[in-house]
């Protein structure tokens, strides 16, 4: 028993480390069932993807890491829309686009740094084992502000999610809920890339949703499966992080994407009917 | 039971952009009344219902729907549009589907009423779809689901029903149910406008807009569905059944030399 306990109750910095990643998982859970309804999985790989130069930048002029991450995304977003809008090409290409270009752009700062290796490393797949306290504040802020979003946002994202033109008939703008969600999702990548790293929290984002996806019959329950589903990852990544000396992020994220395909194979042999129309399936 | 129009053009274009697809378009649609948009596919007439909702600006002319521009009116018009297909990952119930129709009229946070409920209910009850309440909107089949998009126009108790094939996979009950639907909301002073393939449907409405990327007639379905206007508009030739108050057509052989009588 103490396997599944020690690690937690002697070491505080693994407590700081599952108590960060569990908020991580709410925050996920909440934003990337949105992110799976609305077959956003691209938009959110690519804005999980541009905060990278923002926060290179930010690492080189000594500012926070998160402000870097909140320019990235907001360059990334509209930058989406301006080339979307512009050029007459579809999203998928301006989302491309920006997405590569702020990549590279990304490991070209990084490149300037004296600790080119150890930069890209942390910025890539996170530091949970290295949260701080301000970290879980802040962390906690956003889970509740984007829970209490989606939950004053419900019935237009709701709409949104099953036919944006029947959210314009109902007077929800599809346009600016659309924004507002695309906002929400580059918050939640913004606020837990630190802790689990601009490339792997994607995988928080659409792996856990995307079972929770196959397992409900209802956009809450969806919900509540994710947070279940990403807090059990989360917990068991940690622990075989520490015990078998794994990179903590990476494990975690790897647990969340086995825990979509264990669902997925149980829901098979079950013979229960599969919804393959789930676009996060072949990202995932 | 208001007389002022629920749908007022005059010289309307409607198209997307610099694409003009029908123009002309001169008509008042009072409350409790209904218009069938006739035509082939592409003809126009997803894009009038779409102008007529505000999703797309029209092109020129003057257009009101409810005495306000298109789309200002959430609250009053409900709208069905062409069947969904099964392409949406949402995990929903049926009766959730149902339940939407009442958010333009609970906005954000409104909390839903008794009234709002029964609403949902009746509507279910009305198109024979209360024993599916909870059923994954998914697993039901295409008719179902029809079912279930048309209590949702029901519930939304709405001025203006603006549907867009809404006869496409029910079977004959489900038409009933749909016509009746129909008929009850005309009248309460409901305006009906329907896109359809559906000449009986088209049939039982005030007016008819016989559309093929312009207008071919316009004018009382005595006067429009006739057999030559059809002819030019479908290829098709159409045999009236009379049934009581109702008539149903039967799409008939496009008469061609060079085709074989079975």
């Amino acid at each position: 028993m103490s396997w599944f306990i020690a690690p937690f109750a002697d070491n505080e910095f693994m407590r700081l480390s599952l108590l960060a990643g569990l908020l991580v998982a709410v925050l996920c859970a909440v934003a990337g069932t949105f992110v799976v309804l609305r077959g956003l999985a691209f938009i959110g790989d690519a804005l999980a993807h541009g905060v990278l130069p923002g926060v290179a930048g930010a690492l080189l002029l000594g500012v926070p890491g998160i402000l870097g991450a909140a320019v990235g995304s907001a360059v990334m977003i509209i930058g989406v829309t301006f080339v979307t809008n512009r050029s007459g090409l579809s999203s998928d290409t301006a989302i491309g686009l920006l997405f590569v270009g702020m990549l590279a752009l990304g490991v070209i700062i990084v490149s300037r740094s004296d600790s080119f290796n150890g930069d890209i490393v942390r910025i890539l797949f996170g530091e949970i084992l290295g949260i701080r306290t301000a970290n879980i504040w802040l962390l906690a802020v956003a889970t509740l502000v984007i829970v209490a979003g989606v939950a004053l946002f419900y019935r237009p994202f709701l709409l949104l999610s099953f036919d944006p033109e029947q959210a314009d008939v109902s007077g929800f703008s599809s346009r600016r809920y659309h924004a507002i969600m695309l906002a929400m999702v580059a918050a939640t990548v913004v606020v837990s890339f630190q802790a689990v790293g601009t490339l792997l929290v994607f995988g928080m984002l659409i792996a856990p949703a995307g079972a929770g996806a196959l397992l409900a019959r209802r956009v809450g329950a969806m919900i509540a499966w994710a947070i279940g589903i990403g807090s059990v990852s989360v917990y068991i990544g940690l622990l075989l992080s520490y015990h078998y000396d794994f990179s903590a992020g990476a494990t975690v994220v790897f647990v969340t994407v086995c825990a979509f395909f264990i669902v997925l194979t149980i829901q098979a042999i079950r013979g229960g009917r599969i919804r393959n129309r789930i676009s996060v399936a072949g990202a995932a | 039971m208001s007389t002022n129009p629920a749908i007022l053009a005059k010289d309307l274009v409607v198209g997307y952009g610099a694409e003009r697809v029908v123009e002309g378009i001169t008509l008042s649609l009072l409350p409790g009344q209904a218009l069938a948009l006739v035509g082939t596919n592409g003809s126009g007439k997803s894009t009038l219902l779409k102008t007529l909702l505000g999703l797309i600006p029209s092109v020129g002319g003057s257009l009101e729907v409810l005495q306000g521009v298109p789309g200002s009116r959430p609250k009053r018009i409900a709208y069905l549009r062409q069947a969904h297909g099964a392409h949406f990952v949402v995990p929903i119930r049926a009766i959730e589907v149902v339940r939407m129709g009442r958010f333009a009229s609970l906005g954000l946070l409104g909390r839903r009423s008794d009234h709002d409920r029964q609403l949902v209910l009746d509507a279910m009850a009305h198109m024979e779809i209360a024993d599916l309440a909870e059923q994954p909107l998914q697993s039901l089949s295409g008719g179902q689901q029809q079912r279930v998009y048309l209590a949702q126009v029901l519930a939304h108790d709405a001025d203006l029903l603006v549907l867009d094939e809404p006869t496409s996979g029910l079977d004959m009950g489900g038409r009933e149910r749909y016509l009746a639907l129909v008929d009850a909301a005309r009248a309460r002073g409901a305006a009906v406008v329907t896109a359809t393939h559906d000449i009986g449907e088209a049939a039982a409405c005030d007016q008819v807009l016989l559309l093929n990327r312009r207008i071919v007639a316009q004018g009382p379905p005595s006067e429009v569905l006739q057999a030559e206007r059809l002819l030019e508009t479908f290829g098709i030739t159409l045999q009236g059944i009379e049934h009581g108050t109702h008539s149903d057509f039967i799409i008939g052989e496009r008469p061609h030399g060079h085709d074989h009588p079975h």
